[in-house]
């Protein structure tokens, strides 16, 4: 049950003009799109579950505006949401996702094998890296929707899953509710811990609701493989390493996803995946692969260059400070990934932080030396 | 559609001819979508077993009242305006324990609440009020401040005197169920109301929307305004959806009677001043109160109250009068004192910092006030607090002489 908004049949009652919210001073997709018309004809509107047109907005009406990114402002509450909001969620889409429309069709491919190189970032810049995705559990609400039982229903068949797996992704469930404060800080510095939700964008949606009960990690003994149960979505797949050799890291990533979801299969619970979304999760910022593969790179000088942002546009890319997204860099180091999610496979995706990262890298050698980076700049990708 | 519905009608049957017209809309609804089949498969596959709160380490009312036998009776019912006993303890589930102060960890939705989720509302009632039972008692309500005596405290240690309470507009759901337009509307019932108060009492109406970063930072210092929602006790409730639309603060010219509108409760009434003169305090705060009732009762509004909880709030710890008489008072001996506690136990009292009740209480002036709401009226509250206060100055100055001090018996909780 989401808290707040799900009287929708008692709010009927009264007229379009004083139940629309306020957007006059947002700066958020919902906000961009949402009129009072549309307002007006959606709003009548359940999914199966009981979501409804607030429930999706509320998160983007308490949150105005994000200083460093432009957020989505609505969130699925189940994977009807996209269905019966398509009025609302189409436009969002495709202004989020470069103008895909409601007829695109999305490609996955996991197969590392087609991904070209990416075993040779240069270690001395690229300090890290890591790739990771989310999955939706069938037959389950989301993370701004779903009630107790449901999410310890989501830990319990995660926990069968992620424990039966092997070799190298052979691992340990840690329940966030019975981690020492000490184990919990060690994993958050270690990069692998998801944080309390204190962002406003998580907290309105609902989606930390009865923190911490169902919430844990699980991650095999070398701390290359990670999957986070019930943060903002069902379940999050993260593999990572020290150093630059992405190849490794989305290799892992891809026999790794694999593997769970043949066991979810098993258990007569697939992902929610569809041919024109892809992988269906509570933001609609991360449908389609749901991936962000990047690295945590030295570019000191670089990013004090006039045309830092520009190349990154140019590259698809997207930085972010190293905390994640909500924080800013620290030391000239930054978090580089891609921006986009939908409407090109994870291996297309992938490939992009590769070859534009080694990019980048090559021109901060380049700026160390004195020399001019104009003629490296890329053409739009 | 509540407003012309509540303008024609006055008197407590507002609440039912809404509740009526608000089960007809219901039946329609159903019919432009039909979850009811859904929502009775998902009842099935998750009984409330499944959905018990893990509560093992919390520490507020709430948790020590609800068992699983409670939740099995609560969690499938609904009241008029679809507000479930899920939603009421959220905020308990999600904030196992307050490091000052036992929260009481559930809200109402709508005065109906009260009375449908009594099985949980009514122990955490009596637990919060001192044994208070709903069932079997009547609270008394008693705004004459003429009966107040010795309401003038000594300066030299009393800063300045404050009275609080907050009013419900009976028809409309409270701040954690509310929608925008029900929000708006409370706004505007009381806006209007706010512009026939005159003399003293005369003043201007602030929208927290419209307010310049400048101004409200002013009200704020001034202990005007009320915070931007950020504690995590207001959030999880969801009392703070859509801030700040339909929020903010209407104050007379003096500055010395305010009201906030739609922040915990649909209004917050406050009278206050620099000084000692706590029974000037209490005397404008009854006539303004007197005086805003009246002016919307003129339009066919009225206040949520019963005889057996007193005014109807959100929170059920300002159930009753919802009145907090404070001052605050430079005590610096007898707040290192290890009999404080102690002494404001016995004397009803309560301690906080100056910032308010999330705030901890450092250095040598404190915030004192009644502890109690429900059972003892505004009149004997106040008078309450006036004594303790007058008790604990006493104290104070004895220790300033090197005298030794006495903790005083404690004050009985109800009228026998």
């Amino acid at each position: 049950m989401p808290f707040g908004n799900t009287h929708n049949n008692f709010k009927l009652n009264y007229k379009v003009e004083d139940e629309f919210p306020d957007l006059s001073k947002h700066n958020n997709h919902m906000a961009k799109v949402l009129t009072k018309e549309m307002y007006g004809k959606i709003r009548d509107r359940q999914t199966p579950s009981g979501y409804t047109l607030d429930d999706v907005i509320q998160t983007g009406v308490d949150n105005p505006g994000h200083p460093f990114i432009m957020t989505v402002g609505c969130v699925a509450g189940d994977e009807e949401s996209y269905e019966v909001f398509k009025d609302l969620l189409d436009p969002i889409i495709s202004d989020r996702h470069g103008g895909y429309k409601p007829t695109d069709k999305h490609v996955t491919d996991l197969n590392f094998e087609n991904l070209k190189g990416g075993d040779d970032l240069d270690p001395a810049y690229v300090l890290s890296s890591r790739v990771r995705t989310g999955r939706s559990i069938k037959g389950f609400t989301l993370p701004p929707h779903n009630s107790r039982g449901e999410r310890r229903g989501i830990e319990k068949l995660s926990v069968e899953a992620l424990t039966s797996l092997d070799g190298e992704f052979k691992g340990k469930y840690y329940p966030l509710k019975s981690m020492t404060d000490a184990e919990q800080d060690q994993l958050i510095n270690d990069h692998f811990l998801f944080d309390k939700p204190v962002s406003p964008l998580l907290t309105c949606a609902g989606m930390a609701r009865d923190w911490p009960d169902g919430r844990g990690i699980m991650h095999n003994d070398n701390k290359t493989f990670l999957v986070w149960v019930n943060e903002e979505d069902h379940l999050r797949v993260i593999s990572m390493q020290q150093g630059g050799n992405m190849r490794e890291v989305f290799k892992r990533f891809c026999v790794g996803l694999k593997k769970i979801e043949e066991i979810f299969k098993k258990h007569g619970h697939g992902f929610m995946w569809n041919e024109h979304l892809g992988y269906i999760l509570t933001c609609p910022s991360n449908l389609g692969t749901g991936l962000r593969g990047g690295v945590h790179v030295k570019l000191p000088k670089l990013s004090v260059h006039a045309k830092f942002d520009e190349i990154l546009s140019r590259l698809r890319l997207q930085k972010r400070g190293t905390g994640g997204v909500d924080t800013a860099s620290v030391g000239g180091v930054f978090d580089i990934s891609n921006a986009d999610r939908l409407g090109s496979s994870e291996v297309a995706q992938v490939q992009l932080v590769v070859d534009g990262v080694k990019l980048m890298v090559e021109m901060e050698k380049k700026l160390e030396k004195g020399e001019a980076i104009d003629s490296m700049i890329p053409a739009q990708k | 559609m509540a407003n012309s519905f509540t303008r024609m009608i006055s008197g407590r049957n507002t609440a039912v001819i809404l509740a009526s017209v608000g089960a007809g809309s219901l039946t329609s609804g159903y019919l432009l979508c039909d979850s009811t089949a859904d929502a009775a498969e998902r009842r099935k596959l998750y009984p409330p077993s499944a959905d018990f709160p893990d509560l093992r380490k919390h520490n507020n009312c709430m948790a020590a009242a609800l068992t699983p036998t409670i939740y099995g009776h609560l969690r499938d019912k609904t009241t008029s305006n679809e507000w479930t006993v899920d939603q009421c303890i959220q905020t308990g589930v999600d904030n196992p324990g307050h490091p000052f102060i036992k929260t009481v960890g559930m809200v109402a939705g709508d005065e109906e609440s009260y009375e449908l989720f009594a099985e949980l509302f009514d122990p955490v009632i009596k637990d919060r009020h001192n044994g208070y039972d709903p069932r079997t008692m009547k609270h008394p309500t008693d705004l004459d401040s003429s009966k107040i005596t010795s309401g003038m405290f000594d300066e030299r240690y009393v800063l300045s005197s404050r009275v609080r309470t907050g009013r419900s507009i009976r028809g409309l759901s409270l701040p954690p169920a509310c929608s925008r337009s029900e929000r708006r509307e409370v706004e505007r019932v009381c806006v209007t109301a706010l512009s026939g108060l005159k003399g003293d009492l005369a003043g201007r109406y602030y929208s927290l929307g419209d307010m310049s970063d400048r101004e409200q930072q002013h009200l704020i210092d001034e202990h005007l305004l009320f915070d931007k929602p950020v504690s995590p006790l207001l959030t999880a409730s969801g009392m703070a959806r859509d801030w700040p639309d339909a929020r903010g603060i209407w104050h007379n010219n003096e500055k010395n009677f305010l009201l906030w509108l739609n922040e915990e409760d649909h209004t917050r009434i406050i009278s206050m001043e620099k000084g000692g003169n706590m029974k000037r305090v209490f005397e404008r705060f009854c006539r303004g109160l007197k005086q805003v009732e009246h002016l919307i009762q003129e339009r066919g509004w009225e206040f949520m109250w019963n005889d057996r909880l007193g005014y109807i709030l959100t929170c059920p710890s300002n159930l009753g009068t919802g009145l907090r008489a404070g001052v605050h008072v430079r005590l610096p001996m007898l707040n290192r004192d290890p009999r404080f506690k102690k002494i404001l136990e016995n004397l009803r009292l309560q301690k906080r910092g100056t910032g308010g009740v999330d705030k901890a209480a450092t250095g040598d002036t404190v915030d004192i006030s009644n502890h109690d709401r429900l059972g003892k009226s505004e009149v004997e509250l106040v008078q309450l607090v006036v004594d303790g206060v007058n008790y604990l100055i006493e104290c104070e100055k004895r220790l300033e002489r090197g005298q030794d001090i006495k903790i005083p018996s404690p004050i009985p909780q109800f009228r026998k």
